[in-house]
């Protein structure tokens, strides 16, 4: 501690309320520019590339042409909305996240319960499962076709067993394939935080349970569950939006128009803009990002009643 | 749970006999083995697909169109590539993991014969490097503005970033497409760069890690008369050195393996990352695809090895939304 902050807060001290105040509000002042100056190189990036474009989309969205810029209101939206490919796309993404994220969150809590489970050969398990996170997309595909070809392996076990082989990428089945390549690519990420946030409930409650006769599964549905509730949801919003990640591959191993449910948001989103029809392209892209707005919103909201819920 | 079976209350220990309790032990082994061999089946599954592309990138042609022939036998442009193909194919696909003969023929060409392969690895690296490092720089700054300051805008602000990092790419395309045709970028590295440097998922990740440190500590850096910048170099850098490592890795692993970008913002092929390349790599070639792929996965598998520890950690601490 140097003499000269002493003094200077012994003066603050010495003198009435009012004084005190006003060095206050002084040195905040200084803090406020202190934090401006931090904040700033990322807030002006984030402003010019990703706040500021999407000002020019909306103006985008809300006129008929790049070139005579005539304001047609919400007729872009009505379009894109009464679109019957955008409407297919929205409901085969819905489909399949609605498919993929619940699977996502119980097979990860799943396996982050029996490696919490004092099994051997915990942390070489652990490391298997996230492998998949560095394989590259084009690696992924390669194997996927391998195994899920109409003369793949996986029709050559079914044929062997005395089935009959199936279609995998064109019927109805292809949406089951990508569900697979999903979850395998993002499992062991979700587990590492099912395992953290397993391991941070506290011991003795656990301990108490086991003496008040608790069974496994009341002591999972009424303590592990409720503690890791944040969690859940965390693990539900990034299975989310890695549910939209997964096009990369579908669109490698199935092209621009896939077969049936295959034809997602994405698809609609890249030939669009493809086809140069930005107005259209605009006001899809507001309308998908509102959507994701209010479920992230009220996921927010949900996970903060829910977290005070546990913490008191 | 022996431990527990000690202080269990006597009257509930007098029920329990002998026999029940060595059954009740052969029940926690059975479940242990049950539970290791649903664990190791999981973890098969897992590695298959890194296994199959490394041991396929070890067999020669042919072994591979013996192979996969039927798979990939309609992608074969080549009429020469057809009677090869026909001459080895067997009536159905096999999976191997052990080559018949292991050959480095793909090796040679990726690496010798072929320099295309070599300059799109470097693509990717120049690519991905200057964003995970400046994208750090960029996030300990802004991590520590909103780890230390409080208030109602700033927390607004934050939202806005958690909104911005969740948003799926093909939101964010046409604005980042629109911003490197003003800026005059478009089909240049910078392009790829300079919105990965402001991306805000570091942002996220290392605010929550800086809300951890002890605000005592930095009264104290305070008290010694230091100021902003002396405690954010010298007090919160050196505390977050695990949470950047972590970080780091996350960014890496992403960006290496980036596609969509390149493919839309780079419309020269010449600039496109080796990720990129992979994929266009032609079907009839498929060894070399391996081969191919299995080098671009050695960078992230050494920093996978070497840094395990913080890319779990770094998992773990984006464990709840909120911080």
């Amino acid at each position: 501690m140097s003499m000269k902050t002493n003094k200077e807060t012994e003066k603050v001290y010495n003198e009435n309320g009012e004084e005190i105040r006003y060095k206050k509000s002084k040195k905040s002042f200084r803090e406020r520019i202190a934090a401006g100056l931090f904040l700033s190189p990322s807030f002006f990036g984030v402003l010019l590339f990703f706040v500021a474009p999407f000002a020019v989309v909306f103006f985008y969205a809300g006129t008929d042409n790049v070139i005579s810029k005539q304001f047609v209101g919400l007729d872009n939206y009505k379009n894109v909305l009464a679109n019957s490919a955008f409407q297919d796309a929205a409901k085969n993404t819905a489909t399949f996240s609605l498919m993929a994220v619940p699977l996502a969150i119980i097979l990860s809590l799943v396996m982050a319960m029996i490696l919490e489970a004092n099994i051997p050969m915990k942390s070489q398990f652990r490391t298997f499962f996230l492998s998949p996170l560095m394989v590259p997309v084009a690696s992924v595909v390669l194997i996927w076709q391998v195994l899920f070809d109409y003369h793949g392996v996986i029709n050559e076990v079914i044929t062997l067993s005395g089935g009959s082989p199936i279609d995998w990428f064109k019927s109805s089945f292809n949406q089951i394939v990508v569900v697979i390549l999903f979850l395998w690519k993002n499992l062991g990420y979700n587990m590492i935080l099912f395992m953290a946030a397993l391991s941070a409930i506290p011991k003795d409650v656990l301990e108490v349970s086991v003496l008040d006769g608790a069974s496994r599964w009341k002591q999972f549905w009424y303590i592990k569950l409720k503690f890791i509730t944040p969690t859940v949801f965390f693990v539900g919003i990034m299975s989310l939006i890695n549910s939209f990640k997964v096009f990369r591959e579908v669109y490698l191993l199935t092209g621009d128009y896939p077969f049936g449910k295959l034809y997602m948001l994405q698809h609609f989103m890249n030939n669009t803009f493809k086809s140069l029809d930005y107005q259209k392209l605009s006001a899809a892209a507001i309308i998908m990002s509102l959507v994701m707005i209010v479920v992230i919103g009220a996921l927010y909201i949900f996970e903060d009643r829910m977290g005070k819920d546990v913490e008191g | 749970m022996d431990e527990i079976n000690v202080e269990i209350p006597q009257e509930k220990k007098k029920k329990i006999k002998l026999p029940h309790v060595n059954g009740a032990k052969v029940k926690k082994i059975v479940r242990r083995v049950i539970l290791t061999l649903i664990a190791a089946a999981f973890a098969i599954s897992f590695l298959l697909p890194t296994i199959l592309t490394f041991a396929n990138s070890f067999m020669s042609e042919q072994e591979i169109s013996t192979n996969y022939g039927l798979i990939f036998n309609d992608y074969t442009n080549s009429e020469w590539g057809e009677e090869k193909t026909k001459t080895y194919r067997s009536e159905t696909v096999n999976l191997k993991l052990i080559p018949d003969k292991v050959v480095g023929t793909q090796y040679e060409t990726v690496l010798l014969k072929s320099p295309e392969y070599l300059m799109k690895f470097w693509n990717s690296v120049i690519l991905t490097l200057p964003i995970v490092i400046l994208q750090i720089f960029v996030a300990l700054g802004a991590s520590y503005c909103f780890a230390r300051f409080r208030g109602k805008l700033k927390s607004l602000l934050f939202f806005a970033y958690l909104i911005i990092m969740l948003m799926p790419y093909q939101v964010t395309l046409v604005p980042n497409y629109l911003v490197s045709d003003w800026l005059g970028i478009l089909n240049t590295r910078w392009s790829i760069i300079l919105p990965g440097i402001f991306a805000p998922f570091s942002v996220y990740l290392l605010t929550k890690y800086m809300r951890r440190i002890p605000s005592s500590l930095i009264e104290a850096a305070k008290l010694d008369g230091a100021n902003e910048w002396k405690i954010f170099t010298k007090v919160a850098i050196p505390l977050c050195k695990g949470p950047i490592a972590s970080v780091a890795i996350l960014v890496f692993i992403d960006y290496w393996n980036m596609v969509e970008q390149p493919l839309i913002l780079l419309s020269d092929s010449e600039y496109h990352p080796l990720s990129v390349f992979l994929s266009q790599i032609n079907q009839g070639e498929i060894g070399l695809a391996f081969a191919v792929a299995t080098i671009y996965m050695i960078p992230p598998i050494l920093i996978f090895l070497y840094g395990e520890e913080y890319l779990v950690d770094g998992i773990a601490y984006s464990g709840s939304v909120k911080g």
